[in-house]
């Protein structure tokens, strides 16, 4: 992939800029990336970044409730954030003529977010919707990404329900989100993306104009969420009112992402040659051959994305299967392929398709602004590289059979976890 | 200003939320560059297969859509035709299912085929320069699909335990409950197939179904990538040169329009959250009406600074996910309006939903409303356009309907053309309460006292 133009830049206030200018078509795509996910949010208050992450789009000291949406909209652009493990993210994307704007709205609620008890309540109440449509009301929901961390891990930042618990989303209060804004969300502690259709020069102005006199805060130095890996296989099952057949998820530790980064990537290549597409060996053999799963999954990332976290991050292994397969006889054809790649590793028509899919959806995720202005911020964030997202289909191409066959080789029974689903047996 | 210190001190939220300076002002609009307009083919090629082809080089992709009109009225269709869908890329003469796979991934590609009651649609995509890689495979499935025994039998299987996992969404109940109710027994209602159909279809059935329905007449091909037009054309010419049939793929039986009538509620045990799922008539693409309810519906509940959603999200916080949408069919359009809400509030969403939809005609959308979804419209289809996958897809759904690149070109100027009148009219005419039929799906325990309180909801 050709390297993007990149242009950083920090503010005296600290914070960072990447502007990534690409005229292909006349669109802008702005986001900010705060270093702060729902791993650092407080014990007593699960759910609370995701749950300020809504309010931030609430009003700040310029805009009025509703304001930040209309402008956005009226400006024919769209918008959204997300609350990940590490980091929360902010972004519109609109026609060109609309870069000023966003900034504007951007760094008004940097500065200065209204946040109220009227729409904290509110929000309370949307967020609870949220949770009740995706996970409490359907089958499999937060299954594994909710689920699987509280067996694998121990602490709370690693192991507790991001999405919430309702009786902590009702106990946050005001104090609540002053001194989380006031920690978190310091310019310092940001990332400020800039892609699409812009000049550069022009882009720096309005960003220095916004940005510049958001007052600098002093930011705590992150801890590390760091914890040992199980010495042991753990075990848990949960009953799912919904579900219709019997599921499991296997989690795995995976090396640091941002220290070990060239590590880290052979998992993501096994997971490959594990599960993408009709061709790879546990499609092969525990869809087709064996037929013992409706579907089999596996990833970097307990959302579902590689390089999404800092560490630890987790590798998982999901599938569906029917009544009459004990889950154990799917984890034994887990560890069965597992060691045959240790063995011998992958070929080297293996390893090629990998590459080429790999080159191909990140070129496709990159044609969509969104995708490509929220890349940029994140690797910036947590690497301090936004050029990885070119650098990324050569390092996969790098990676050799007998890497993958190490990563193999160290998936264990006694150092993952295992979390049974079972139906709850009522017939709906 | 206050510096958070070590010691946890921090201001207050309304300290946090006022500066020095004070509210500034929301900047205006820049000047906007107009998209440059890509090399485009549209052509008919000797097998009849319309063919249209864009130049979007912003990657070095390519993305492929394949719709083959594939309507039909024998009710074991459904069955037969998702089992095909499942299992097309399962295998050919020459090429083993791993094998299909193996010379996709090689060149990045990938494609998958979907069915429903009106088309078939293969989508896909693969680096530029395994174009013609992707397009012999595809020639190959579409030629000559093996369908083994083994294939289909196991498939059959998976397919029988994806329905029934599908079976347990909310979602795809409260669809189902829908289509039922707003279409009867037209096909158009039968959108997934019942497992024991399923559990019946033979391969034959299935050999026989591809060789009668999956012809090129009728059918369009889409790709859009760093490809250039001519050239392509010839490529995919010569690729797909031995996929003929006689028989002209056929779209399916026309739709009647959706009448109004009372919800009927829909009982889920267990559920803690409710689907609201309404429907009314609308016009499709081809109406010159079509601007105008476009841009109604997104007042409406279109998007997210829409009465609708500002009401019972932004207000009431009744709900996480409400919206309206104009759904397309190839002989028509419908409107629709859906909202999830936890089972205590949701005869209060539905009141309201309501309200907002009497207020619609009433009260219409005043200017600020309308030069908000006017700019959001063109600005949004602009943004949709800027991807290869998302100008792919617009082309294909509009082909569909016999429309091409040139309306899509056109249409930002007849949506700066719509005035508040014809939007006044429109909301008039097709968002009256009474205009609506639908379902609520929820636990009937919780929901019967209200709904029956407040009327038009059939009990069951």
């Amino acid at each position: 992939m050709p390297l993007p133009e990149l242009h950083r830049l920090t503010l005296a206030n600290g914070l960072r800029v990447v502007l990534a200018p690409d005229r292909t078509s006349p669109v802008v795509g702005v986001s900010v990336h705060y270093d702060v996910g729902f791993r650092s949010e407080p014990e007593g208050r699960t759910g609370f970044a995701h749950l300020f992450e809504h309010l931030m789009f609430q009003g700040s000291e310029s805009l009025e409730k509703l304001a930040h949406f209309r402008h956005v909209q009226s400006s024919g652009g769209t918008f959204n954030g997300s609350t990940h493990p590490d980091y929360t993210d902010y972004f519109e994307v609109l026609p060109s003529a609309g870069l000023e704007r966003a900034l504007f709205l951007e760094a008004d609620r940097m500065r200065a977010p209204r946040i109220t008890e009227e729409n904290l309540r509110n929000q309370v109440d949307v967020v609870k919707e949220e949770i009740r449509l995706n996970v409490l009301n359907r089958p499999y929901g937060g299954f594994p990404w909710i689920t699987l961390p509280a067996v694998l891990y121990q602490t709370f930042p690693n192991a507790h329900n991001g999405y919430g618990d309702f009786t902590e989303l009702e106990q946050a209060n005001l104090e609540d989100c002053a001194s989380f804004f006031d920690m978190f969300y310091a310019p310092a502690n940001a990332v400020l993306t800039v892609a699409g259709d812009f000049e550069v020069a022009e882009a720096r102005d309005l960003v220095q104009r916004h940005f510049g006199d958001v007052p600098a805060r002093q930011v705590r130095p992150r801890p590390s969420f760091d914890e040992p890996p199980p010495s042991t296989e753990l075990r848990s099952e949960l009953v799912d009112q919904h579900a219709p057949l019997p599921a499991l998820a296997v989690g795995y530790r995976l090396p640091d992402p941002v220290t070990d980064l060239d590590n880290y990537l052979h998992y993501v290549v096994l997971s490959s040659v594990l599960t993408d597409g009709d061709s790879a060996r546990l499609q092969q053999r525990m869809v087709h051959q064996d037929a013992i799963v409706t579907d089999v999954g596996t990833g970097c990332g307990v959302l579902g994305s590689p390089l999404d976290a800092r560490d630890p991050d987790t590798f998982t292994v999901t599938a569906i299967h029917t009544d009459d397969v004990e889950a154990d006889r799917v984890l034994g054809v887990l560890d069965e392929e597992l060691d045959r790649l240790a063995g011998q590793g992958p070929d080297a028509d293996e390893l090629a398709r990998v590459t080429a899919r790999w080159t191909a959806s990140l070129h496709r995720d990159h044609d969509r602004i969104v995708s490509r202005t929220l890349a940029f911020g994140s690797l910036e964030l947590m690497h301090g590289k936004p050029e990885l997202v070119a650098e990324l289909p050569a390092k996969v191409a790098a990676v050799t059979a007998a890497d993958v066959a190490a990563a193999a080789k160290s998936m264990r029974p006694d150092g993952r976890a295992v979390l049974i689903l079972k139906p709850a047996g009522g017939a709906e | 200003m206050t510096t958070t210190s070590d010691t946890g001190q921090h201001r207050t939220a309304e300290q946090i939320g006022h500066t020095e300076q004070g509210p500034r002002p929301v900047p205006g609009l820049g000047t906007q560059r107009v998209a440059v307009q890509p090399d485009t083919l549209d052509t008919v090629l000797d097998n009849g297969l319309r063919l249209m082809v864009v130049r979007q080089p912003s990657v070095p992709m390519v993305e492929v859509r394949l719709r083959v009109p594939f309507g039909s009225d024998d009710p074991a269709r459904p069955a037969t035709a998702e089992l095909m869908a499942e299992t097309l890329f399962t295998g050919t003469a020459t090429r083993s299912r791993v094998q299909v796979d193996t010379d996709l991934a090689l060149v990045g590609g990938e494609l998958g085929a979907g069915v429903d009651p009106e088309r078939l649609s293969i989508v896909g995509s693969a680096l530029a320069s395994g174009l013609d890689r992707l397009l012999e495979v595809l020639a190959d499935v579409l030629t000559a699909a093996a369908y083994t025994d083994e294939e289909i039998g196991r498939e059959r299987d998976r397919l029988v335990e994806r329905i029934t996992m599908a079976e347990a969404q909310p979602g795809v109940i409260a669809r189902k409950a829908l289509q039922r109710r707003r279409y009867g027994d037209h096909p158009f209602a039968h959108e997934m197939p019942e497992s024991a159909d399923v559990a019946q279809v033979t391969a034959t059935q299935v050999r026989e179904l591809h060789r009668d329905a999956v012809v090129p007449r009728g059918a369009v091909l889409v790709l859009v990538g760093d490809i250039d037009p001519a050239g392509v054309a010839r490529l995919v010419g010569s690729a797909l040169e031995h996929w003929r049939s006689d028989r002209t793929a056929t779209g399916m039986t026309a739709l009647p329009e959706v009448t109004g009538n009372d919800l009927l509620l829909v009982h889920r045990p267990g559920a803690v959250q409710s689907q609201l799922r309404l429907s009314a008539r609308a016009v499709p693409r081809t109406d010159p009406r079509y601007p105008a309810l476009q841009l109604a519906n997104l007042a409406y509940g279109g998007y997210f600074s829409s009465r609708l959603v500002e009401n019972i999200r932004e207000d009431k916080g009744y709900t996480y996910h409400a919206r309206s949408g104009i759904e397309f069919t190839s002989t028509g359009a419908s409107l629709l309006v859906d909202a999830d809400t936890a089972s205590d509030v949701t005869a209060a969403a539905l009141w309201e939903t309501r309200y907002e939809l009497g207020r619609f005609g009433l009260v219409p959308p005043k200017e600020s409303e309308v030069e908000s979804v006017r700019q959001y419209a063109i600005g949004s289809l602009l943004t949709a356009m800027s991807s290869q996958s998302g100008l792919a897809s617009q082309l294909a759904g509009l082909a569909g309907v016999g429309l091409d690149a040139e309306w899509l070109r056109a249409h930002p100027a007849r949506l700066a053309a719509v005035t508040m009148e014809q939007i006044a009219e429109v909301a008039l005419e097709f968002f009256a309460p009474t205009a609506f039929t639908g379902v609520v799906v929820g636990n009937r325990e919780v929901l019967a006292a209200q709904l029956a309180a407040i009327g038009g909801v059939e009990l069951s």
